[in-house]
C-alpha cells in the first residue's frame, strides 16, 4: 500500500468510494464540501457504477433520502458540519430508531450564533445522543480507517455511524495517507446484506407508529444495539489489523493505533489529560515536554465517543489521580460534555476532573499554552473548569459596556 | 440555450495582474465624486468581501442608490437576511441589519414584521439561500402577503461554498456538483412566487441596474408580498466553470438574450459576434405581476399595519 500525500477530505472521499456507497447526496457546507464535491465526481465520472449522487435542497433532505436508501436495501453515505447538522437532526434521530447503518461525516465545525465556519465540536457534540455511534479521527489516516469501520460496523450491528473530523484541521489539511486496496476492502466490507427492507415482493412497514405499550422496549433494544458497539470495535480493529497489515488509525509508520480509547505515556502518570480529535497531536507534545521536565504525566484519546466506552478509560487512567480533559465544546450554563462522561464512568475511582475548554470556533490551540495550563493541574492549581487563553480583558469591558453582571 | 455556444466568446480579458482598471491601457481615470448613496453604508466594514466582477456588488450599489433616492437614513427600515455572498451584502449597510439561518430569513423578518409593523422590512437572500434549503419559506410568505419587500439575487450557483448546483442552475451548466453538466430543470422564481400568491412580481438583471433601482422602489412602494428578482453572476465559480470570461462578459451575456438591449447594442463590436447566440434562457423583465389583497397584519388588525 503506497503511502500518499492527500487533503483530508480527499482521503476520506477515497476511502468512502472503496466501500462501495450505493447512494450519496449532501447539500454543501464548509468545511465538509471538498469530500461531497470528490465523491460526487467519482459517480459522476462511471468509477462507482452502480451508485447515484443526488443533489438536494438541503441537509434535511439529504438525511431523509438516506434514510430512503437505506430502508431498500442500498449503502448509503452522506456528510455535513455545523448548522447542517443541526438542521437534519430529525432525521439523525429518524435514522437512528429504525436502526438504519449510514454512514455521515462530520467535518467539525462551531455552531452559530454568531456564524462561525472554523472548527470545534459543538456540531457533533450537540447530536451526541441521537442513537448513532460517533467516531473521532485523530489524523487524516484515522480519518481514513474509521470510515472503512464505520460502513463494516452500522451494517454489522444495525445502527448508524458517524465519523468526526476536525473542519479545516484535518479537512485540509495534507498529510501523508495510506490507501488500502479495493481488494483489501471487499475482504474487510462484505456486500451489504439488510436485515430487513423494503421489496414490493414481501412489504413491510417501515417506521409506524409505537405507543407507551412497546416505546420504552423499543429504546431499550436500541440501546442494547448501540452498546454492542462496544464489543464489536475492538474486534473490528484486530481483523482491521490482519486484513491491512498496520493497526487502526495508526499513521504511516507508526504502529499505535487504537479504537474504543488510544493511551500516550500513560505508564505511572499520577495525571491524565483526555480529549478527542486532532487536538491530541499538540496535547501529546506538551505532555512530551512535561515529562522530559520530570513530570508523570499522560495522554488518553477517545476514538469512540459514543457509545462512551467507560470500562476502557477506566483501565487507561489505572493509577492516575488526576484527569484533566481538553473539549472543544461545553454545554454553556454547565459543563463539559466529555467531562460528564469521564466523570461518571470514574465516579469510583478516587480522581479529580477537570475541564479546558479549548479551540472554541477554530481559536488556536498552541503547544505553549497547553503546557502552561497543564503544569497548573500538576501543582494542584487548576480549577475545575477553565478557558484556553480566555481574553479576560475583552470579557470585562463587554460585560461593563452591556450592564454590571 | 446552450452553454457551449457562448464558451466561444472571448470578449475582454481583465487587466494584467497589478494594473487597477482605472490605469489599465494607460489611462488614468479621475476618482468619481463621492456618491449619495455612499451615505448608507458602513465604511468600516470596507474592503467587502465580493470578488471582483461580481454582479452582487452591482446589485448592491444599485439597491443603495435606489435607497438613497428615497431615504436620508435608513432608521426605519430594517433588512434582513440569511446565508450567502448575495445575504452578506446586508451587514454593509448602515441600518438596523438581522443576519441569520441559512434559508431563514423571511421568517425571522415575518417575526420582526408582525412585531413592528411600522418598519419597512427588506429580506435580502439568494437563489440557494430563497429557493433551496429556504424555498419553503419563500412560497408561505408570499401565501401570507405579509408586508415586506424580499429581492432575490439569482446568480444560478451556490456562490459562497464554491458553486455548486442550485435549484436555479441553467441546463447543461458546469458546477462542481454537476461535472457532467446539469441534468436538472431549474426553478422559475418570480413565478413560483407569484402562484404562491405574491401581490408584486418583479424580475430584474445586474445589467440594468435603473430598470432594478425602478423595481425595486416599486417594490418598496408596494403593500403586501412583494419579490424582486435580480438576476446577476457569479463570476469566480458559475463563470469560471463554463468559461464564460469575466464579470463584463458575463454581463453582456445577460444583455444578449435580450431583444431589446440587442438592439442597443448593436454597433457594439465585442457582441455582434455572438448575439444570436443566447445562452440563457429568455427571461421577461419588469414587473411580471401586480394585484392586492389585505396583508397579513391587516387580516390581523395590528396597529401600524400599512404604514
Ligand atoms: C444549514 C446550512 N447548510 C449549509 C450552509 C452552507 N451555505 C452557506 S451559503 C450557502 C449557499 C448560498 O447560496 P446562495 O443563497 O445562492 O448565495 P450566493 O453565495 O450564491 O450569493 C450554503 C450552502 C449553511 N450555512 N447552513
Ligand atoms: S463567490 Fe461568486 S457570488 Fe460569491 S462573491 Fe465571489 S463571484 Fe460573487
Ligand atoms: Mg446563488
Amino acid at each position: 500500500m503506497p503511502v500518499q500525500q492527500l487533503e483530508g477530505s480527499r482521503a476520506v472521499a477515497e476511502a468512502v468510494a472503496l466501500c462501495r456507497p450505493e447512494v450519496v447526496c449532501a447539500y454543501p457546507i464548509s468545511p465538509q464540501t471538498h469530500i461531497i464535491e470528490a465523491v460526487g465526481a467519482m459517480v459522476k465520472s462511471g468509477r462507482l457504477t452502480p451508485c447515484e449522487f443526488v443533489n438536494v435542497e438541503s441537509e434535511f433532505a439529504a438525511m431523509s433520502v438516506s434514510i430512503g436508501a437505506s430502508a431498500t436495501g442500498a449503502r448509503a453515505y452522506t456528510a455535513t458540519a455545523s448548522q447542517g447538522l443541526l438542521f437534519m437532526a430529525e432525521a439523525v434521530f429518524n435514522a437512528a430508531g429504525l436502526g438504519l447503518p449510514i454512514v455521515m461525516t462530520v467535518a467539525n465545525r462551531a455552531v452559530g450564533a454568531p456564524i462561525n465556519i472554523w472548527n470545534d465540536h459543538s456540531d457533533s457534540m450537540a447530536l451526541r445522543d441521537a442513537g448513532w455511534v460517533q467516531l473521532f479521527a485523530e489524523t487524516n489516516q484515522a480519518a481514513v480507517d474509521l470510515h472503512l469501520l464505520a460502513f463494516r460496523l452500522a451494517e454489522e450491528l444495525s445502527v448508524p455511524v458517524m465519523v468526526c473530523m476536525d473542519g479545516f484541521i484535518l479537512t485540509h489539511a495534507f498529510e501523508p495517507v495510506e490507501l488500502p486496496t479495493q481488494e483489501q476492502v471487499d475482504w474487510f466490507l462484505p456486500r451489504y446484506v439488510p436485515r430487513q427492507e423494503l421489496d414490493p415482493e414481501a412489504p413491510i412497514t417501515i417506521g409506524a407508529m409505537v405507543g407507551p405499550e412497546a416505546f420504552e422496549e423499543v429504546r431499550y433494544l436500541a440501546h442494547l444495539r448501540l452498546l454492542r458497539a462496544l464489543t464489536r470495535v475492538p474486534e473490528l480493529a484486530s481483523e482491521f489489523e490482519t486484513m491491512f497489515g498496520r493497526p487502526l488509525g495508526a499513521r504511516p509508520g507508526s504502529a499505535v493505533g487504537g479504537s474504543l480509547v488510544t493511551s500516550y505515556r500513560t505508564e505511572g502518570a499520577t495525571t491524565v489529560v483526555v480529549a478527542l480529535g486532532s487536538v491530541l497531536g499538540t496535547v501529546k507534545d506538551a505532555v512530551d515536554e512535561l515529562r522530559t521536565e520530570g513530570h508523570p504525566i499522560g495522554v488518553v484519546g477517545l476514538t469512540t465517543y459514543r457509545p462512551f466506552p467507560a470500562e476502557a478509560l477506566h483501565g487507561a487512567v489505572e493509577g492516575a489521580h488526576r484527569v484533566v480533559v481538553v473539549e472543544k465544546a461545553f454545554g454553556t450554563g454547565g459543563r463539559g460534555f466529555v467531562t460528564d462522561d469521564v466523570a461518571i464512568a470514574l465516579r469510583d475511582h478516587d480522581v479529580a476532573v477537570h475541564t479546558i475548554v479549548a479551540g472554541l470556533g477554530g481559536r488556536p490551540i498552541s503547544e505553549e499554552s497547553l503546557r502552561r495550563v497543564l503544569a497548573t493541574a500538576i501543582t494542584g492549581d487548576l480549577p475545575a473548569m477553565s478557558f484556553l487563553d480566555l481574553d479576560m480583558g475583552a470579557v470585562t469591558a463587554e460585560t461593563r459596556a452591556v450592564r454590571p453582571l | 440555450m446552450t452553454l457551449e455556444s457562448l464558451k466561444k466568446t472571448p470578449t475582454k480579458g481583465p487587466p494584467p495582474r497589478g494594473e487597477s482598471p482605472a490605469t489599465a491601457g494607460g489611462t488614468t481615470l479621475p476618482e468619481p465624486p463621492p456618491s449619495a448613496e455612499k451615505r448608507l453604508l458602513r465604511h468600516g466594514m470596507m474592503p467587502h468581501m465580493l470578488c471582483p466582477g461580481c454582479g452582487h456588488g452591482i446589485v448592491f450599489e444599485a439597491m443603495l442608490r435606489a435607497l438613497a433616492s428615497r431615504y436620508e437614513q435608513l432608521d426605519d427600515v430594517a433588512f434582513v437576511a440569511g446565508i450567502g455572498c448575495s445575504s452578506r451584502v446586508v451587514g454593509y449597510i448602515d441600518a438596523c441589519t438581522l443576519h441569520t439561518t441559512h434559508g431563514r430569513p423571511l421568517t425571522f423578518a415575518t417575526g420582526l414584521k408582525l412585531a413592528r409593523p411600522e418598519l419597512k422590512v427588506v429580506v435580502v437572500t439568494g437563489d440557494g439561500d430563497g429557493l433551496s434549503i429556504g424555498g419553503n419559506h419563500l412560497i408561505h410568505a408570499a401565501r401570507r402577503n405579509v408586508d415586506l419587500t424580499c429581492v432575490l439575487f439569482n446568480n444560478e450557483i451556490y456562490g459562497m461554498t464554491g458553486g455548486q448546483l442550485a435549484p436555479t442552475t441553467i441546463p447543461g451548466a458546469y458546477t462542481s456538483t454537476s461535472p457532467q453538466g446539469n441534468a436538472e430543470s431549474p426553478f422559475d422564481a418570480a413565478r413560483l412566487v407569484e402562484a404562491a400568491g405574491a401581490t408584486y412580481v418583479a424580475r430584474a438583471q445586474s445589467y440594468r441596474t435603473r430598470e432594478f433601482e425602478d423595481l425595486f422602489l416599486r417594490a418598496l412602494d408596494h403593500k403586501g408580498f412583494s419579490f424582486v428578482e435580480v438576476m446577476t453572476d457569479c463570476t469566480e465559480y458559475f463563470g469560471r466553470t463554463n468559461r464564460l470570461g469575466n464579470g463584463a462578459d458575463l454581463l453582456f451575456s445577460q444583455a444578449r438574450v435580450e431583444p431589446a438591449i440587442d438592439a442597443d447594442l448593436a454597433g457594439r463590436s465585442t457582441l455582434k459576434e455572438v448575439r444570436s447566440t443566447p445562452v440563457r434562457p429568455v427571461l421577461e423583465m419588469g414587473v411580471l405581476h401586480e394585484s392586492s389583497r389585505p396583508t397579513l397584519e391587516e387580516s390581523m388588525k395590528l396597529s401600524g399595519a400599512g404604514s
